[in-house]
């Protein structure tokens, strides 16, 4: 005989008790009193140890158990694969000389990004859009090569896509500029889903696309051309009507047999990237798409302090004009800047959206243990 | 006024002068970029579906609809009339927007009709109404097809899947959602 078996009723019949277990539901011969449903038990012989007994209905109408049990084994699986897709990621880094790193989460400027509103802690300080700033300055102090898998806080961001806490996988590569680091993310991707699934091939419902490197670059001006017959150039002057062309016309197209990286963004929308060094209309920006989802958002990053305080003083400017909270700009970043970064490349992978990929989930809400909406 | 937050399915909106309901909805934002909600709208009029996208803080006109029940009447020509009992105030509805709900109306029968701005625009019949069968054919003696269904004609034209036992004449009750039959009304 094994030892005793530990879990829930969760019904009483016939004189048996359903017991569920963290291998599965088993039948358990009651010889003495039915323990209560609900109750967390220890069965022996037989015999019922009632280890911790609901003090209300079980299970209740909203209450996590029954939340978390409904779509059974789905969920379960969706975690663990979870678990496998992270872990994944840090012996694929940890492989290439990326060192982990942990930076604050509570921060003086939490970016400054017209379109992004951040979480307040307190007078001072609020939670990371994205560690982006912090990553930087340890770029400059002399870490070549890092990595970070850390909450981000977008207020206001809730979909099936979004959740307004999440987590992002974000590296940085010194001495580079967004052609190494797309080859990163092509690799780290493919080698993620095939650890955690066995092949390229995404499953069901995206089955129909191959994650193998290498990806299509495709550039915004051809995107636009392509799949909304309308001249990118002309529509980034009109940062709405660029922005619903895009989400509406060109996002459904993108990396439906293979991912693609949409390059070549106008310069007007480089946020935080350099240039292209050989071409200054555009950025040296990308963004990958899988099956129509944006997964990242990478950049030659923008190392001269110059430019960059600007650029920070007219995102400023912008939240100011569309009445938004103007939050201050981080001056140690600056200062980092103006000590000097080596030329360097980085992105910003959303990692909940990376397991969605890898198990077939359409929802983020279906990948992560407990959604905003349930916190 | 609605606004993009409170965009669910089954909300019902007025566009271009159309009441619409919402049917699937997804917030979308480029992670630098401005965010929109996308949805699919129904026209509750004509029932094609729309792909509209709303930019985040948009406003919404909400769809000025009313829900009435009222008796059925008789058809006058191309049109169905219909009573308030109350009020005594008549509406019309055209086949058009019947559709198929003009197979389940008989005589004085009670239904919701939908009002856009004050105008019918369709009708919600009970969810079983009892029809009879004009023709079928007969039950088949030894069956080889392997079907347990046959065709049947009710009094109003409403074509029907039944069970072999069912034959002409017979009452049967009609579940008006999926216009499918439910079982035999001992009349």
């Amino acid at each position: 005989m094994g030892g005793p078996t530990y879990g829930r009723v969760i019904a009483v019949q016939d004189g048996d008790a359903l017991v569920w277990t963290e291998t599965g539901t088993v039948r358990v011969a009651c010889a003495g009193a039915l323990p209560p449903v609900g109750a967390w038990v220890s069965a022996a012989d037989g015999r019922f140890e009632v280890l911790s007994a609901p003090l209300g209905a079980f299970p209740q109408p909203d209450g996590d158990w029954q939340w978390m049990r409904e779509e059974g084994a789905r969920r379960a699986r969706a975690l663990e694969l979870r678990a496998r897709v992270v872990r994944a990621v840090r012996e694929h880094l940890d492989a290439r000389g990326f060192l982990e790193v942990e930076t604050p989460l509570a921060v003086p400027s939490p970016g400054l990004d017209l379109h992004l509103d951040a979480v307040q802690v307190d007078a001072r300080r609020w939670l990371v859009t994205s560690p982006e700033y912090q990553m930087k300055r340890l770029v400059a102090a002399g870490f070549p090569r890092v990595y970070q898998i850390c909450r981000c806080f977008r207020a206001n961001e809730a979909g099936t896509l979004h959740e307004p806490e999440f987590t992002m996988l974000e590296w940085y590569r010194a001495f580079a500029g967004s052609a190494e680091v797309m080859r990163d993310t092509e690799e780290l991707v493919a080698d993620v889903v095939r650890r955690a699934t066995g092949g390229t091939a995404l499953p069901s419902p995206r089955a129909h696309v191959d994650v193998a490197p290498p990806w299509e670059r495709l550039t915004v001006r051809e995107a636009f051309d392509r799949y909304a017959g309308a001249s990118a150039d002309e529509l980034s002057r009109d940062e709405e009507r660029f922005f619903q062309t895009l989400v509406e016309s060109v996002e459904p197209h993108l990396g439906r047999s293979k991912p693609t990286f949409l390059i070549g963004y106008p310069a007007s929308m480089a946020s935080l990237a350099r240039l292209d060094p050989s071409d200054p209309t555009i950025a040296d920006r990308f963004e990958a798409y899988v099956d129509g989802i944006e997964v990242c958002n990478g950049f030659g990053e923008l190392v001269d302090a110059r430019e960059q305080r600007a650029r920070l003083e007219a995102d400023q400017r912008k939240r100011r004009d569309a009445a938004k909270p103007v939050y201050p700009i981080d001056e140690r970043f600056l200062a980092a800047l103006e000590e000097g970064m080596p030329p360097s490349g980085g992105n910003a992978l959303g990692l909940d959206r990376l397991v969605m990929l890898a198990t077939g989930a359409t929802a983020i809400a279906d990948v992560v243990a407990i959604p905003a909406a349930r916190s | 006024m609605y606004d993009t937050s409170d965009i669910r399915k089954g909300v019902k909106i007025t566009m271009d002068g159309n009441p619409y309901v919402v049917v699937d909805f997804q917030f979308v934002k480029p992670g630098k970029g401005q965010a929109f909600t996308r949805t699919k709208l129904r026209n509750m009029i004509t029932g094609n579906v729309v792909d509209r996208t709303f930019k985040t803080g948009e406003k919404l006109e909400k769809a000025d609809l009313e829900e009435r029940q009222m008796q059925y009447l008789y058809l006058e020509g191309e049109h169905y009339v219909f009573m308030d009992t109350s009020t005594y105030e008549q509406v019309r509805l055209n086949h058009a927007q019947m559709a198929d709900n003009k197979h389940y109306l008989q005589d004085g029968m009670l239904v919701d009709v939908l009002l856009f701005e004050g105008n019918p625009i369709g009708v919600t019949p009970p969810i079983f109404v009892e029809l009879k069968v004009t023709s079928t054919e007969p039950g088949f003696k030894g069956d080889t097809s392997g079907g347990t269904t046959k065709p049947a004609t009710l009094e109003t034209g409403l074509l029907v899947q039944v069970p072999l036992f069912v034959n002409e004449g017979e009452t049967l009750r009609i579940d008006t959602r999926t216009a499918s039959y439910v079982e035999r009304v001992k009349k």
